[in-house]
């Protein structure tokens, strides 16, 4: 019971609200509940990490060079800078270490005194031959880094796509309600936007920009990805402007502000709702991408698409766990995601009004 | 129980049940177990208000009902020539479907195809049910088309459906219903979008081919009225069941049934004017009738009273673009003048596009610019600017007709209720607000839960309560009813016209009433303003223009009004 619940001495049961009723349309789509349970892991997650709980530590070179997964064993062969890390390693068999002792690293003791003159120890102590799922070229874990991809990807994802929302909401939102010369203007702007080729759209702004980062990434894609959310929150106000409950509030005196964001923003919120998931996963997407043609994240921080950007020259010499990792955490979240706005897109049809 | 039924009648039904699955755990029963038969050769009507079953009865005698949500129980017959047509083969359905067994529908805009001309589909059925090649089907299309009353079927059957008026498209759509000479045509509601005047048309015309056809008619419609004056037999429904059925002038000569008997009196009548309508309520309860009885109000204008609006030369233009810089100018209110008297009411009374829901909407300002003058108050409110207008907005506010779409479906009564209070920054406190829309909610009659519940969980008439409502809190002088009542069922308008009556008589308020319906606005209306195509036709005392109509217009509306079966007996 809340506050308003027992004004007056008088007991009074509060109603459930289209979103109570969405809500209880939503928990009954079980594909909906797992992929919401996914969405949530991953927020999970993406906080953890943000917070330093987990994956603090994802660029401290842990392991050997492109150490493998746990669950594939160490590194049968192996050449140059590993071969005597991987010698002082207890868990290594005794038959991998004869098998090396022919082959002589001719630069093997100059490497030696370059790691013992800048601080061996640290490098000496952290090395390990396999990592939980494997490690990259410097050594760094597999799974860390990924987790701290899950957090800068998704960042840009939702950040963007919240700016693009954001942006869109208002354009349409005024565009749609005043109509006239304001629609005109906001109907230019956007067939200019849209006229553009998507991809060079968004490396012209990234070259004006002209400045690596993750805020960089965020502003390309929340500027350039608001065209499609207008033309929707556009139409929907066009369709509400008219109806009789906005005329009811013109009537008992309701200003322009009031009746576009208090009376119709209510009822056009499913409908940027379902976008704004829409386009966190384009933009995780985007991201990839981008940061895939080098336009993304800088070199010191990690996403999906810095990963696969590595992954691609791993992939030749036969070390795919990186691939797989990001691959395996954006297929989960992107599609946990897809379902989750499909079934939110389901519980929040208004045609139960 | 055998499947056999007398020869003269036509379809049998017997203990039919429909129900709809709404969800995994619920079921409503739509239709409780009916039985009645439609003879041949004449017309049943089948009377209730919404959520009757009505339609779902017809839907079941065609075999329409959506097979997804609904199931039709064991023991369900619908006998037709020995068969059972619940148990046919959905291909044997239909090949009777069109061809013995036809449907007109409600809204002839969206019943017809609108990217085929109206010679294709209706050649489409003769061509489909009777094998007849194209030449002979559009010979025979024509024929039909002159048979409904179609002026220039040469040049109308290559015309499609959005080149013909409302009246036109019906007529159409019975063509088509009556293409194959069906022995039954069902009728769902067939005048209800309809005007009047065309309603009486469309109404003589099924009666004529009724007779010339010689076949059965099943006529579905909330209206007993309408029903006096055409069907042979009565059947009256309620919540799936059947109250009463019988010949028309048992029904109503001779009620049986408490909830028939309150149908025939919760509408307003021409000839009678009580205090009080009585309302579904006051007959299902036992005891005597409650209400003023036969006590009559009396309605008109002294001519001394009190002035509180008065609008002089009010006319209303809206431009369409026409090529690059020309536009053309569309009429909709011409050169409009009248009086408003405090405390009393105005009804504006005309078919669709006379114009009288733009004079509302215009006075409130709420349709942009116009030119001639509104004098409230000594203050001309089309023309003082929008900063100055909100002191005039509390005073003069409107009740829309559809009471489903003039709430905002995101705020709860309490929010809608508490919305004008603030903006308009009456009473002091949020707390002392509350209290008066508590105060409020027990005047129209809602009990103070509402406070905090959505509109979607009011029927339409609790609604328009809401609505009446949220228009009190500013405790207008002026309140303009536009169409409020025409989208509710027979037994609500009564409560809604009571409580509005109520209200007048203790805030002393002035209404403007618009409605399309010349006895509620008889019911309601000192002064009665007749409007056609933008212009007024006639203003008069309510009792003077019903007893005495000067223009031709008014004469022909009145007569188009549909009079119940004395009305049909006494012409």
């Amino acid at each position: 019971m809340t506050q308003a619940a027992t004004f007056g001495g008088v007991q009074r049961a509060e109603s459930p609200g289209l979103w109570t009723l969405a809500w209880r349309r939503f928990c009954r789509d079980r594909v909906g509940l797992a992929s919401f349970l996914i969405v949530v892991f991953f927020f999970g997650l993406m906080a953890a990490s943000g917070l330093h709980l987990i994956a603090a530590d994802w660029s401290k070179e842990v392991g050997v060079n492109f150490a493998p997964p746990t669950f594939v064993g160490p590194a049968i062969s192996d050449s140059g800078p590993t071969a005597p890390v991987a010698a002082e390693s207890p868990g290594m068999r005794p038959s991998a270490d004869q098998g090396e002792i022919e082959i002589v690293d001719p630069l093997a003791e100059v490497l030696a005194e370059i790691r013992a003159a800048s601080g061996a120890a640290s490098v000496a102590e952290a090395t390990t031959s396999t990592l939980v799922f494997g490690g990259d070229r410097w050594g760094r874990d597999v799974l860390a880094k990924t987790i701290k991809g899950t957090e800068t990807s998704m960042f840009v994802g939702l950040v963007a796509a919240f700016l693009a929302a954001f942006l869109a909401t208002v354009f349409g939102a005024l565009a749609g309600y005043y109509g006239g010369w304001i629609d005109d203007f906001f109907n230019w702007f956007y067939s200019v936007f849209t006229s553009i080729p998507y991809l060079l759209l968004i490396l012209a702004i990234a070259a004006v920009l002209n400045q690596k980062g993750t805020l960089t990434v965020i502003l390309i894609l929340g500027l350039t990805g608001w065209t499609g959310i207008f033309r929707l929150v556009r139409a929907e106000y066009l369709k509400h402007k008219v109806r009789e409950y906005i005329q009811a509030a013109d009537a008992i005196g309701a200003s322009h502000a009031r009746r576009m964001f208090v009376h119709i923003l209510p009822n056009v919120s499913h409908v940027i709702l379902v976008q704004l998931s829409l386009h966190v996963v384009l933009f995780i997407k985007s991201e990839v991408v981008l940061s895939f043609l080098g336009f993304g994240v800088g070199v010191d921080t990690v996403s999906w698409g810095s990963m696969l950007n590595e992954a691609q020259s791993e992939l030749i010499l036969g070390y795919w766990w990186q691939l797989v990792a990001a691959t395996i955490a954006m297929a989960l979240l992107v599609t946990g995601f897809s379902l989750f706005t499909d079934a939110l897109r389901d519980a929040l049809d208004p045609k139960l009004k | 129980m055998t499947s056999v039924i007398s020869s003269d009648t036509l379809i049998g039904i017997r203990d039919l049940k429909v129900d709809f699955r709404l969800d995994r755990t619920t079921t409503s029963h739509a239709v409780k177990g009916i039985s009645f038969d439609i003879p041949v050769n004449s017309t049943v009507a089948l009377v209730g208000e919404s959520g009757s079953g009505k339609s779902v009865t017809a839907l079941a005698i065609l075999g329409l009902l959506p097979k997804e949500n609904s199931t039709v129980p064991p023991g369900s017959r619908i006998l037709y020539g020995g068969r059972n047509l619940l148990a046919l083969a959905p291909g044997e359905l239909q090949k009777l479907r069109g061809a013995d067994i036809s449907m007109i529908f409600q809204e002839p805009m969206s019943s017809l195809n609108p990217v085929f001309s109206v010679g294709f589909q209706l050649t489409e059925v003769l061509t489909k049910h009777l094998g007849m090649t194209r030449r002979q089907a559009r010979s025979r299309a024509l024929e039909l088309l002159r048979e409904v009353g179609i002026p220039e079927p040469e040049t109308k059957i290559d015309a499609y459906p959005f080149q013909l008026s409302g009246g036109q498209q019906q007529r159409v759509m019975i063509a088509i219903a009556i293409a194959c000479e069906p022995k039954l045509l069902i009728a769902d509601e067939p005048t209800t979008a309809l005007d009047v005047t065309i309603q009486k048309q469309i109404l003589e015309l099924i009666a004529a081919l009724q007779k010339r056809l010689r076949m059965s008619v099943l006529f579905i419609t909330h209206d007993l009225a309408l029903v006096g004056e055409i069907a042979d037999y009565v059947v009256v429904m309620r919540d799936g069941e059947i109250r009463e059925q019988g010949r028309v002038e048992q029904i109503f000569e001779a009620p049986r049934d408490a909830y028939t008997r309150a149908l025939l009196l919760c509408r307003p009548q021409l000839e009678r004017r009580p205090r009080r309508l009585p309302v579904i309520d006051d007959f299902l309860k036992p005891g005597p009738l409650a209400g003023g009885g036969l006590e009559e109000r009396s309605r008109g204008l002294r001519g001394d009273e009190e002035i509180i609006l008065e609008v002089r030369h009010l006319s209303k233009s809206f431009y369409s673009r026409e090529g690059f810089f020309g536009k053309r100018e569309f009429k909709a209110v011409k050169d409009v003048s009248f009086k408003l008297a405090r405390g009393k009411t105005l009804g504006i009374v005309g078919e669709s596009g006379s114009g009288k829901t733009t004079v509302a909407l215009t006075l409130l300002r709420l349709r942009g610019e116009s030119s001639g003058e509104a004098l409230f108050d000594g203050k001309d409110l089309l023309s003082i600017p929008q900063q100055e207008l909100m002191p005039y907005k509390r005073r003069i506010q409107i009740v829309f007709q559809n009471p489903y779409a003039s709430l905002n479906p995101r705020f709860t009564i309490g929010q809608l209720l508490m919305e004008p209070l603030q903006v308009h920054r009456i009473a002091s406190s949020e707390g002392e607000r509350r209290d008066r829309v508590y105060k409020l909610l027990e005047e129209v009659g809602l009990p103070e839960v509402s406070f905090f519940k959505y509109p979607h969980e009011f029927s339409g008439g609790q609604r328009q309560r809401i609505a009446i409502a949220r228009c009190l809190t500013m405790k207008p002088e002026v309140l303009i009813c536009d169409e409020a009542v025409s989208a509710l069922d027979v037994s609500i308008q009564a409560q809604v016209l009571n409580l509005l009556q109520d209200l007048q008589d203790e805030h002393h308020m002035s209404y403007i009433f618009i409605s399309h319906d010349l006895a509620v606005v008889k019911y309601m209306a000192d002064q009665v303003m007749v409007m056609n195509e933008g212009e007024v036709v006639e203003v008069a005392i309510s009792d003077d223009i019903y007893r005495n109509p000067q223009h031709p217009y008014t004469k022909k509306l009145l007569s188009s009004i549909p009079r119940g079966w004395r009305g049909a007996q006494a012409r």
